[in-house]
């Protein structure tokens, strides 16, 4: 590991004006930070402790929640405000990786976790996301863990979180600070970038800028799913994962929102596939017709083929579960 | 940097480069060898240490930010004679090399306060609670402790008898 400053403010103020400094990162649970430290596929100058702003609260906000960017992933999980109405977003968490990992992991450090391409990994390997410009490695390697929508030739990385796949499917909320106290509050679809020709710039925030918080709106619908397809039962991250918000009414799918893990290098949703769904009473030939719509543009390459049957499967799965 | 670290009820003052992880603060500064460090990338559990009152992985976390904290090791589990758990562990051979034990030790030993507080798993048919420790609930809840020895169903049978005594 290469050495570094480090900073424990005790104030989101005091940590946006620590990391304005060149090189530096934030640190929450570490769980992901440290772990590529290690590696020496990130080297950060300076980190600055998150652990003391006092951002580690589920507060009620409105009609929903507000979850503080420093909450773990196993508060947040164990909640019974969000066990008994955001189910979803307990089962995408209580899905991703162990006990002692959640205990560590939190909001803000879940949403921004890298990648877990190998290649991105392997510092010996080239990797656009690590060092723009190198080629990618992935695209005549071994592939399995990687995206089909959304890719570029520049890279096809997968983004890997549960909870994100989660929070997309809720219409979640990211509130943000810079180092001038700004503020603003953005949705989770505009948090993410897609690779292009710049797989390094992952998501819209600007440097330094925090994560304070992920607002929760009161879900539109109480039929909730999440599901995921990994290599083990436990303990691994997804080939493909769903989650799913709906409400029906009469019979028929009034809302549906829909998200997924394991098929793109940002937390997907298709909303004219939802669309299929609306003022329809629930068919497989109708599951097949969302599934036909979410993956008309997939791009497997040789090792991903797998993954277009098995998300038509999932997706058909998750739907009968949703609608039953 | 100067930190305070409670370990084991024992407070230490202790001059750290940053870069420390609190599994080597505890292996290399305070000789308590009894955490292990296996994959050391949050991988295999042989370094969960009990912080703060819940498990972690000690090779992912930076000692620094421990500050002022308190830690639990395997050797604070059971300090004058073995805990219950400890005790189940030899009854039923949970060990063979013995690499994972004192992680499979402090996971389970934090697991079960997790269990008594209700919370869920992803095995859970309902997210409202309280759960058994069925089989599939063992095996999810456990499933950060990864054994090489394959001694699973040896510390799969302590784990539920240190459970149906504590009851
Ligand atoms: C073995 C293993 C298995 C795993 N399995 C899964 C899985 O199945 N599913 C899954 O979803 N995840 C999984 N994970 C990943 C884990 O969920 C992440 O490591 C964790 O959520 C990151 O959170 P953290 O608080 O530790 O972040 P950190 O490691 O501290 O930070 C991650 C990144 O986010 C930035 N950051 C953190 N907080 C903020 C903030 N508030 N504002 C701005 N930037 C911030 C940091 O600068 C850093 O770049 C696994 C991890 C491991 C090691
Ligand atoms: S040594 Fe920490 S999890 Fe393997
Ligand atoms: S006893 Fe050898 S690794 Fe578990």
């Amino acid at each position: 590991m290469r050495p570094f400053d480090y900073h424990r403010p005790d104030a989101p103020d005091a940590a946006c004006h620590a990391a304005a400094e060149a090189g530096a990162k934030f640190l929450a649970g570490g769980t992901n930070l440290v772990d590529l430290m290690k590696l020496e596929v990130m080297a950060p100058t300076a980190l600055v402790d998150l652990s003391r702003l006092g951002l580690d609260r589920i507060e009620e906000d409105g009609e929903g929640l507000r979850l503080g960017a420093t909450v773990t992933n196993s508060d947040l999980a164990a909640d019974p405000r969000i066990r008994s109405q955001w189910p979803v977003l307990s089962r995408a968490l209580l899905a991703g990786a162990s006990g002692q990992l959640r205990n560590k992991a939190t909001t803000g450090g879940n949403l921004l976790q890298r990648t877990r391409c190998p290649y991105f990994y392997d510092t010996s390997a080239d990797c656009n996301k690590r060092d723009p410009g190198a080629g990618c490695a992935a695209l005549g390697g071994v592939q399995r863990n990687h995206a089909i929508l959304g890719t570029s030739d520049h890279c096809v990385a997968l983004h890997p979180s549960d909870m994100a796949v989660a929070l997309r499917a809720l219409d979640a909320r990211v509130a943000l600070r810079d180092g001038d106290g700004l503020t603003r509050v953005i949705a989770m679809d505009d948090l993410y970038r897609l690779p292009g020709d710049r797989p390094d710039l992952e998501t819209t925030l600007a440097p330094a800028e925090l994560i304070t918080a992920v607002h929760l709106p009161a879900p539109h619908g109480d039929r909730q799913v999440y599901r995921k397809v990994r290599d083990r039962a436990s303990y691994a991250f997804a080939l493909v994962s769903m989650g799913a918000v709906l409400a029906m009414d009469a019979g028929r799918i009034t809302h549906a929102a829909l998200a997924y893990g394991g098929l793109a290098p940002r937390p997907w949703r298709d909303t004219e596939a939802e669309s299929l769904l609306i003022g329809e009473r629930p068919s497989e030939a109708l599951f097949a017709a969302v599934a036909d719509r979410l993956l008309r543009d997939a791009h497997p390459h040789e090792g991903t083929e797998f993954k277009v049957p098995l998300a038509r499967r999932v997706v058909a799965a998750v739907l009968r579960e949703a609608t039953q | 940097m100067n930190i305070e670290l409670t370990v084991n009820g024992d407070t230490h003052q202790l001059d750290l480069d940053p870069r420390v992880t609190l599994l080597d603060a505890l292996r290399d500064h305070l000789r308590l060898t009894g955490s292990k460090k296996g994959c050391d990338h949050g991988q295999c559990g042989a370094c969960t240490v009990i912080a703060g009152g819940r498990r972690i992985n000690a090779c992912l976390s930076l000692a620094v930010t421990h500050d002022g904290g308190a830690v639990t090791t395997v050797e604070g589990l059971g300090q004058d004679e073995l805990s219950p758990l400890q005790r189940a562990f030899v009854e039923h051979d949970g060990m063979q090399c013995g690499y994972c034990t004192p992680g499979q030790l402090c996971s389970a030993t934090a697991m079960l306060t997790e269990l008594d507080q209700g919370w869920p798993s992803h095995v859970s048919a309902e997210l409202d609670g309280p759960y058994d420790l069925t089989e599939a609930e063992l095996a999810e809840r456990m499933s950060g402790n990864l054994c090489r020895c394959s001694c699973y169903p040896g510390i799969n049978a302590a784990i539920r008898q240190a459970r149906e005594t504590a009851e």
